[in-house]
């Protein structure tokens, strides 16, 4: 019976937990469902925000690096997707994927040049550090800040997408594309503001990611599978689907390191292996032509 | 009508997604190509290290340490007359490395391959080096196995075994009263090297008294270690015992900080890049180690300047390993006359002598070729005490201690597996 507290404990952290996976996999999901690109180099981006969130702090503080640096991260990514990406929407999804398997190797290796392979010290600003105790559970008030951040970001995101005529072109372009152009709106322009938003959701996370994990060149690619898995359960073009799954990864390896720890990353491929076999389409994926 | 025209497009299926993961690992296996200038009066030298992944850190650390010691060797006229020529490659994983040791030896002609800090990799070259008998000096493996059931003719351990690591630190835990009598709690890394570790810190608990009664395995690669706090923070251990590795430390050592609690932290693996890499602010705990830049004796000043002046930082202890590493092989080579690989590996296993930068001269044991030399153990230096960003360690005496046998430390020869004459 007193395990019941502590499987609670872990469930609670495990929601909390979730919120990294979320920030990252949204902006994976939002380029992958409007521009069919499979964005390898998304870990790389998450990455870069958490590098120049480290140079950001010296001068402007931690809050300042929290603004700056997803910012700065999706003005890369505005440059990326001119540049690149948009030669790249209506091809075979494998020059895509090679596109940005390199670019993420490009960045990995340029963050080696101008900071070193060594990790780099961050530390949680002295104002939020220290925990919260309910009951006999802890919370850390950083985590907390950083859940609260989250699902700003995400509100945020969801407003956009179903509240404004932005959102609505975004949400025809999943769907059909060729039939927004007939209307005569052009994808091209909103395609960047995607991208960016994806992007520099990418780096909020490595910004949010950087004081509890350390900040090295490698970073991105340790997180860029898990941010797969939880787009594939979550299921294409839908947002709370994306939500729902990053919950459920984040609970269900809390669960797994409670009961089978040497299991608790296999736990979330076979969590992903279940999923598809119930729903081939992930939880709430909806029916997009395009990509049948 | 639309999507039907769209359906006859390249099919972007959602598996495309998982294709994806599954493209990373396969291109990620492929690393770059060497490139070779043949030039016959060079001795070429291989040096495989990861430099990807989450020892990639210290690989590079690896990396700058046998450059320096090659530059250095080469400016000074080389060995035997002739220039050494470094060909270094990203290691990446055992069936990596094990196909670049093999190319190589067979292709480049190397004399002896340095390097590696994986443990599982460090097995797979070796395995590759006794086949093809050319010298496999190992600069940062810490298996025990390795020496033990697994040893090998042809390979020279400059880094500690984790045996030599627990007692160092065992040593310091005992001085504390941790040990006897005490519950620990361990967190281990789920491959070789972990599970190496973990065995090693289970014979000393038994034999020392303390209650290893909880582990847990940790995936290399996890990056969040908050439910396995929280495991720890419910069991309420006396000790909390990190057979980590890499960047797990690191990860650890900041999330432990975190969640605030108060049970300390020891560890069995350490390398100074994890604490560096924490911060002050956030290391914590009792470690122990091969080498530290704070180290003072004129050798490792001299080391530790030219190092600096060269990188623009202190070497971690990897770089003294794979500094250490070509050393030793340029000073047998030279001891010998030659770059035979017979010549190479007994001159190693007579007991000569080398300079290992610490306070007393070091030597391979003949019949496991571990290097027998000084350890230490770490913890935080005082933040009032500390001079510079990378000063934030404080080291211990040396183990075993003045006039103690190099030995004491280290798995007898009753308890070893290796029996190489």
């Amino acid at each position: 019976m007193e395990e019941l507290p502590f499987i609670l404990e872990q469930v609670l952290n495990g929601v909390v937990v979730s919120a990294y996976y979320l920030l990252i996999a949204l902006g994976l999901s939002l380029i992958f469902s409007l521009g069919g690109i499979v964005n390898l180099a998304h870990g790389a981006f998450y990455a870069l925000g958490a590098y120049f969130a480290v140079e950001i702090e010296r001068y402007l503080g931690f809050g300042g690096a929290l603004v700056l640096s997803p910012i700065l991260v999706a003005v890369v990514g505005i440059a990326l997707e001119r540049t690149m990406f948009r030669r790249f929407y209506r091809s075979d999804p494998i020059l895509g994927l090679l596109l940005t398997f390199g670019l993420a190797m490009v960045i990995e290796q340029a963050i080696r040049i101008v900071w070193g392979a060594a990790p780099l010290p961050f530390r949680i600003p002295s104002y939020i550090q220290g925990q919260l105790f309910v009951g006999d559970m802890i919370f850390p008030y950083y985590r907390l800040a950083m859940l609260a951040v989250a699902a700003l970001a995400v509100t945020g995101t969801w407003l956009l997408l179903n509240k404004t005529s932005f959102g609505r072109v975004v949400k025809a372009g999943v769907q059909n594309p060729d039939m927004v152009a007939v209307l005569g709106i052009s994808l091209a322009p909103i395609m960047t503001a995607v991208v960016a938003l994806g992007i520099g959701l990418a780096g909020l996370a490595g910004v949010l990611l950087a004081p509890i994990s350390g900040v090295h060149p490698a970073m991105g690619a340790e997180i860029i599978t898990a941010a797969f898995v939880v787009v594939v359960i979550g299921g294409l073009g839908s947002f709370w689907g994306v939500v729902v799954a990053a919950l459920l990864v984040g609970v269900v390896r809390g669960l797994a390191i409670h009961f089978v720890p040497a299991a608790a990353e296999a736990s979330i491929y076979l969590l992903m292996l279940l999923v598809l076999l119930l729903r081939p389409r992930g939880l709430f994926g909806e029916r997009i032509m395009r990509f049948e | 009508m639309f999507n039907e025209k769209d359906s006859a497009k390249p099919g972007l299926s959602r598996r495309t997604i998982l294709k994806g993961s599954a493209g990373v690992a396969a291109l990620a296996t492929l690393g770059a190509p060497a490139i070779v200038r043949a030039q016959s009066d060079m001795i070429r030298v291989g040096h495989l290290t990861p430099r990807t992944g989450f020892l990639g850190p210290l690989g590079e650390y690896g990396v700058m340490g046998v450059t320096l010691a090659t530059e250095e060797i080469n400016a000074a006229g080389g060995v035997l007359g002739r220039k050494i020529e470094l060909l270094a490659e990203d290691s990446v994983n055992p069936s990596t490395a094990s196909t670049k040791a093999d190319r190589m030896i067979g292709r480049d002609n190397v004399i002896a391959i340095l390097g590696e800090i994986s443990s599982a990799s460090g097995l797979a070259i070796s395995q590759v080096a006794g086949r093809e008998k050319v010298p496999f000096i190992q600069t940062g493996c810490n298996s025990d196995e390795l020496r033990g059931k697994s040893c090998n003719r042809y390979m020279f351990h400059i880094e500690g075994a984790n045996t030599m690591y627990i007692n160092a630190v065992g040593d310091s835990l005992k001085r504390e009263n941790l040990v006897e009598g005490k519950t620990w709690f361990g967190l281990t890394a789920d491959y070789a090297y972990g599970h190496d570790l973990l065995e090693v810190c289970r014979n000393y608990a038994r034999k020392n008294g303390a209650d290893l009664g909880q582990n847990e395995l940790v995936p290399t690669d996890s990056t969040d270690f908050s439910p396995f706090i929280l495991k720890i923070r419910r069991a309420r251990p006396d000790v909390v015992v990190s057979n980590l590795a890499g960047n797990q430390i690191t990860n650890f050592i900041k999330q432990y900080k975190e969640y605030g609690l108060e049970y300390p932290l020891a560890g069995g693996g350490f390398d100074t890049a994890a604490a560096w890499g924490a911060g002050p602010a956030a290391f914590a705990g009792i470690w122990p180690a091969i080498w530290h830049h704070s180290l003072d004796t004129p050798s490792a000043k001299a080391f530790t300047e030219a190092f600096t002046k060269r990188w623009g930082k202190p070497p971690e202890n990897q770089a003294w390993g794979d500094y250490l590493g070509m050393k030793i092989l340029a000073q047998a080579i030279a001891e010998t006359g030659s770059t035979d690989a017979e010549g190479i590996v007994g001159h190693l296993e007579s007991g000569a002598k080398f300079d290992v930068l610490k306070g007393r001269e070091g030597y391979f044991r003949s019949w496991d070729h571990q290097l027998m030399n000084e350890m230490y153990s770490i913890r935080p230096k005082p933040a009032d005490k500390q001079a510079d960003q990378w000063d934030m360690l404080l080291l211990g005496d040396p183990v075993p201690g003045p006039g103690e046998d190099l030995e004491t430390i280290a798995t007898t020869r009753a308890d070893s597996a290796c029996n190489l004459g």
